[in-house]
């Protein structure tokens, strides 16, 4: 059960590299790092999830507060890399009819 | 004779007779001691206190350097001595936190009992059990005057107390829509609403709501992004996902849910879980959707009641009895 969580911030732009699970133990972990950064106005915050092998609707929920931080100040928020168990459990929620999860990159052939 | 009093006695006795032979049987009174002192909440520093003064009736000739030498460990025993007090008072309350905790669980237990209906040619059984104290899961059974039976089942995001004040919430506020209660999609969207305006930001919530018509034998149901259910085909022997699409409650107030209807024919099943049940994990893994049918299969020829307790038994072991998540499980089955 642990976490680790890579940054790069380049003015608006805010790359995050999550690695681990996140759950009700590490999810506060995340929260901590991420909320902060989602109500600077305008971000464009991009979070790799590739190498998250568990998550559980603890941190679903850091997720929607990051996206609801995120649209009130006008930036853009976009999940990549969940595995196919992340991905149902956003589309269960109904909330990939929402927010951008793993779209492709611009000018990637798909 | 009072406590002190007789702790000194019984401490000049140890002291006395270790200095004259140290035999291991006196070492085991002083384990014996050191308990019951810890128990009177004697301080470290007052058994060293004591320990002076005896050694200093014992031996008047006692050197002043060892007289010195006492003052010196009174005084750093005395930290000691602090830090114990504070661990006591912290036990202290974390036992009147316990016991406020399972207060409030039992306050919760009462109210948001619900009462399974007994009708005809319908066997319902549903267990829940919280991975804590308190349970974050719900579910409500309510039978009205038109044949239909309300059945609700829900989960809020995040676990312990938080989540079950937010359940409680919830209860109340479908008990104050009765007018909507044979539409699931209106119910739904004027829940959101409540959770949307009245609860924490960070506090979300995945409902699924049927209604049962048990003249028609007809479920319509919408869901708020609650975890799939399935439905049981007795004729062709098969299971399928409900798939109803939905966004959770309380994150968008202007969300609107699809209602959809099934007929249930003799033999049919309705299955309702929360995300405790697909979520289990054991060393090997998570429990797969097939994996958990197989469970329900096996158990098909028993009572609704029987089939939820033997798969939240059988579950509950392959996890070695360690409950991640609340666990929630409802069976509706229409009978031939």
């Amino acid at each position: 059960m642990n976490i680790k969580i890579d940054l790069f911030e380049n003015d608006r732009v805010i790359e995050v590299f999550v690695h681990g699970e996140i759950d009700a133990y590490t999810a506060p972990e995340l929260r901590d790092i991420l909320f902060p950064l989602s109500k600077k106005d305008e971000v464009q915050m991009v979070v790799d999830l590739t190498n998250v092998n568990y998550m559980d609707s603890t941190g679903l929920g850091v997720f929607v507060g990051i996206f609801k931080n995120i649209r009130a100040q006008s930036g853009e928020l976009r999940l990549m890399g969940l595995s196919d168990r992340l991905k149902r459990l956003f589309e269960i929620t109904g909330l990939a009819d929402i927010m951008d999860i793993n779209s492709p990159i611009e000018g990637e052939v798909e | 004779m009072p406590f002190r009093e007789a702790m000194e006695a019984k401490y000049r006795d140890i002291l006395a007779k270790y200095i004259e032979e140290q035999k291991e049987s006196t070492l085991y009174l002083a384990q014996k001691f050191s308990r019951k002192s810890i128990e009177n909440q004697v301080t470290p520093e007052e058994i060293i206190s004591l320990h002076k003064m005896i050694l200093q009736e014992m031996y008047p000739e006692m050197p002043t350097y060892v007289t010195h030498s006492f003052d010196l460990l009174l005084e750093i025993m005395l930290g000691y001595g602090f830090a114990y007090r504070e661990h006591q008072s912290l036990r202290h309350q974390q036992k009147e936190l316990r016991s406020e905790i399972e207060i409030a669980a039992n306050v919760q237990h009462t109210l948001l009992d619900t009462e399974i209906p007994v009708v005809e040619g319908l066997d319902i059984g549903a267990i829940s059990v919280p991975a804590r104290l308190m349970n974050g899961d719900y579910y409500n059974f309510v039978q009205d005057e038109n044949q239909c039976i309300s059945i609700a089942i829900a989960d809020v995001i995040g676990k312990g107390i938080p989540a079950a004040l937010c359940m409680s919430m919830i209860k109340y506020a479908m008990d104050s829509l009765p007018e909507h209660r044979n539409e699931p999609s209106i119910l739904l969207e004027n829940l959101n609403h409540i959770v949307e305006q009245n609860v924490d930001p960070s506090m979300f919530v995945t409902m699924f709501h049927g209604i049962y018509n048990y003249e028609q034998h007809l479920f319509s149901y919408a869901s708020a992004g609650h975890e799939p259910g399935f439905f049981y085909d007795g004729k062709k022997k098969e299971f399928t996902e409900i798939t109803a699409r939905g966004l959770m409650l309380g994150i968008d107030k202007k969300t609107k849910y699809t209602q959809y209807e099934k007929k249930i024919e003799p033999g049919d099943m309705i299955i309702l879980l929360s995300d405790g049940v697909t979520e289990c994990r054991t060393s090997e893994g998570f429990v797969e959707k097939d994996t958990l049918l197989t469970y329900i299969d096996k158990y098909l020829h028993l009572s609704a009641q029987e089939i939820v307790n033997r798969i939240y038994k059988d579950l509950e072991q392959i996890q070695n009895f360690q409950l991640r998540d609340d666990f929630t499980l409802i069976i509706l089955k229409r009978s031939v």
